[in-house]
């Protein structure tokens, strides 16, 4: 065990934490997810381009700055512990870039990773349907061959996708051999939301914000990859063709793992709970010792949040990453999430119905034993992967 | 930054795994139960001691790993201990581990006085175990085998010969734990170290015992779960394995959720130990979670084994028994949350 950070690691900590403070918006931004924020939250991500803070993990020759995944996580801490705002690109930068830098050819790499670090392309999840959320393999949109044209055919409808609605590109799987069942015949397609067939509704989710939208497409053409900058821009596969189940699958364990949700962002909402809990007690609040134990559990939880991270990000710089045990992860921090906000409620009393940033945070906290798949089936994967239980 | 074990202490952990696959097996903690106390004389004759597992321990240098090298132990820290901790307790090993060989030897070695040394010397071989207790009169595991005592008050460390002690031997829901209630009267020569002198020896060794128990819960823990994982995996009802059942899958995830967040504050805590930092939180948030787990752990296993669950001929009792008295042996889930909860608040 070593739980000291180098030198270098604590320069680069400071470097961020000087960077953020001069550069995070004194007031906060109007939520990334209605059409206002979005656009106040573009000019934030190209502010974080341009210095070189968008995607620091990456390579620089994509916008990075070839940071190491311990640096990644103190950058994380370092952001959230600003109160900088939400990453509107993190369905690209999160989700879709791990699948590039694993299936991608390079031209896809050096086509796709630039503009996405660069906010030039937002990208959206296309892969729950109106009957396939949990039960993602009953996927039903579809993906027809046209040889004449050389390519693609996508049709069919995406739902609950966040952000769709201020996006401008759509990746997402299609299911390319009729004949398959389930898991078989699926690949992975990106394509522009611009393109010819592409319809886009916007619609509200429960905390307000009209985050959510869902994507209707009727015979929208992706071509071959000839490797031109050209064919790429009208979309593409990643992988191979019917592989798309075990492309998509590498990068739902990063959405169930530490890349969308690292311990910094708990350590900042624990932080503000326990200041909202001394605010209260200096107050003279009258506090049941109940509330006051609920705030230590969510303190005590961020706290072992944060150090199986250490474990994880340790096990993957040693070549042991946790796998299905990403599962443990996701059920964790999303059920964290809600109990620290509700605990935050409870010490705000009746004043929490209020619509402040503690109430929009409890809203928000509610999607997360929701999306990234279910905390059902993550408990099922717990038993029948992790433990071993049979599966039927 | 690096959170997990050195390679060496990898090793070692798994050496100590398989010397307690071989000389602790079920067989030889059933057999620890029993004796002349209480309603369990029917299971076993023992005495609470696998001999075999501690001579073994004994000689693999694990009772004397927190011994310093000049009293012939190995002169290791605590983080190496933890892994071994849990091993212990996925084992059932009932004797007195983390008593003898991690809460005594650092305070033993903090006292410049011969006797100390020469007992570290003797517990790093094996020849005596050391019984822990806090408080005026203690409950102590493994007391009618004890040689020594250690009892720890607010304001100091006391040790004592068995002699020096009397012993009221009690019946323990887990028939191998030996449990004695300790009265003994303080003196001058039985201080060991005072708060006066060295107030952290005190505070290391409170924050040992509470860490390296939730160390041993966890191991509890997860073999409460793997015995839950064959056996559901194995009994049929309706046609298939009851393993099969969401309703079953759900209540197992939830009580390794459990087991697997409060693993790395225990690994944590005995970091804290080892740099001799303040572990008193730390230890704390791993006894709060550790005790909490094991509890869930346990409920669960116990209804998803069904009524074979419920009888003392089935093994999962002996776990599940030795879990109870842990999760609330030096403060159960509450009264460390409390702890925490003082520290961040301050009421």
């Amino acid at each position: 065990m070593d739980l000291t950070w180098t030198e270098s690691e604590q320069r680069f900590r400071e470097e961020c934490r000087e960077w953020l403070r001069a550069n995070v918006p004194a007031e906060p931004l109007p939520s990334g997810d209605t059409s206002e924020g979005f656009a106040a939250h573009l000019e934030w991500e190209n502010l974080l381009h341009s210095a070189g803070w968008a995607v620091v993990s990456w390579p620089a020759a994509y916008g990075g700055r070839d940071a190491t995944l311990w640096e990644w996580l103190i950058f994380e801490e370092e952001y959230y512990a600003a109160g900088a705002p939400q990453r509107i690109t993190q369905n690209g930068i999160f989700l879709l870039a791990p699948t590039i830098f694993e299936f991608g050819s390079r031209a896809q790499q050096d086509y796709y990773l630039p503009r996405m670090s660069a906010a030039q392309d937002l990208w959206c999840q296309g892969w729950s349907e109106p009957n396939a959320g949990s039960d993602l393999a009953g996927i039903k949109s579809r993906a027809v061959r046209d040889d004449e044209r050389g390519g693609w055919v996508l049709s069919g409808q995406k739902t609950w996708t966040t952000r769709g609605a201020f996006s401008t590109h759509l990746f997402g799987l299609f299911r390319t051999d009729p004949e398959a069942e389930r898991h078989r015949g699926l690949t992975y397609f990106l394509a522009p939301l611009t393109a010819e067939g592409m319809t886009v509704r916007g619609f509200g989710r429960l905390d307000g914000d009209e985050g959510f939208a869902e994507v209707f497409l009727d015979d929208v053409f992706v071509p071959d990859d000839d490797g031109t900058t050209e064919t790429m821009a009208a979309g593409g596969i990643l992988g191979e063709v019917g592989q798309g189940w075990g492309v998509a699958m590498s990068t739902t364990s990063s959405e169930r793992g530490l890349t969308l949700r690292s311990p910094g962002r708990f350590r900042a909402a624990a932080a503000r709970l326990l200041e909202l809990a001394h605010d209260q007690i200096a107050a003279g609040v009258d506090l049941d010792p109940a509330v006051l134990d609920a705030v230590t559990d969510a303190w005590i939880d961020t706290e072992a949040y944060a150090l199986y991270t250490l474990r994880d990000v340790t096990g993957v710089v040693e070549g042991t990453p946790a796998g299905a045990r990403s599962s443990y992860n996701k059920v964790f921090w999303s059920e964290l999430d809600v109990r620290l906000h509700e605990a935050a409620l409870d010490l705000l009393g009746a004043e929490a119905e209020l619509d402040g940033s503690w109430m929009h945070g409890y809203e928000f906290s509610l999607s997360g034993p929701i999306y990234a798949g279910t905390n059902e089936i993550q408990r099922n994967i717990i038993a029948e992967r992790v433990l071993g239980l049979p599966r039927k | 930054m690096r959170f997990a074990p050195t390679e060496e202490q990898a090793e070692f952990r798994s050496a100590v795994k398989a010397l307690l696959v071989d000389t602790c097996d079920i067989a030889a903690v059933r057999a620890s139960w029993g004796g002349e106390v209480g309603r369990h004389t029917e299971v076993g004759q023992g005495n609470g001691r696998v001999e075999r597992a501690w001579k073994g321990l004994a000689d693999m240098g694990v009772l004397g790993l927190l011994v310093p090298e000049a009293d012939g132990g190995m002169g290791m820290t605590q983080d190496a201990f933890v892994g071994i901790a849990v091993e212990a307790g996925y084992a059932g090993l009932p004797d007195p581990l983390i008593e003898t060989a991690a809460v005594a030897p650092p305070v033993l070695a903090s006292s410049s006085e011969p006797l100390a040394s020469e007992l570290l010397a003797r517990i790093a071989s094996g020849e005596v175990t050391v019984g822990v207790g806090f408080g005026e009169s203690p409950l102590v595991p493994c007391a009618s085998t004890a040689d020594w005592f250690l009892i720890l008050t607010g304001t100091a460390a006391h040790l004592l010969d068995a002699s020096a002690v009397d012993i009221t031997p009690l019946s323990s829901v887990d028939g191998a734990r030996h449990l004695g209630r300790v009265n003994w009267s303080t003196a001058a020569s039985t201080v060991l170290v005072s708060s006066d002198s060295d107030a952290a020896v005190l505070t290391a060794a409170r924050n040992a015992a509470v860490t390296f128990s939730s160390a041993t819960l966890v191991g509890l823990s997860h073999r409460m779960i793997d015995m839950t994982v064959e056996y559901v995996g194995e009994r049929h009802q309706f046609g298939v394995p009851i393993g099969s059942f969401q309703a079953v899958k759900h209540e197992l995830a939830d009580a390794a959720l459990g087991v697997e967040f409060a693993e790395p504050l225990a690994f944590n805590a005995a970091h804290l130990l080892s740099v001799g930092e303040d572990a008193t939180v730390a230890a704390s948030m791993a006894k709060s979670r550790a005790s909490r787990a094991s509890q869930v752990a346990s409920d669960a296993c116990l209804q998803l084994h069904g009524a074979i669950g419920y009888t003392v001929e089935h093994d999962l009792h002996l776990f599940m028994k030795r879990a109870w008295a842990l999760s609330r042996q030096y403060g159960d889930f509450r009264s460390h949350r409390a702890v925490v909860r003082r520290a961040l608040l301050g009421s």
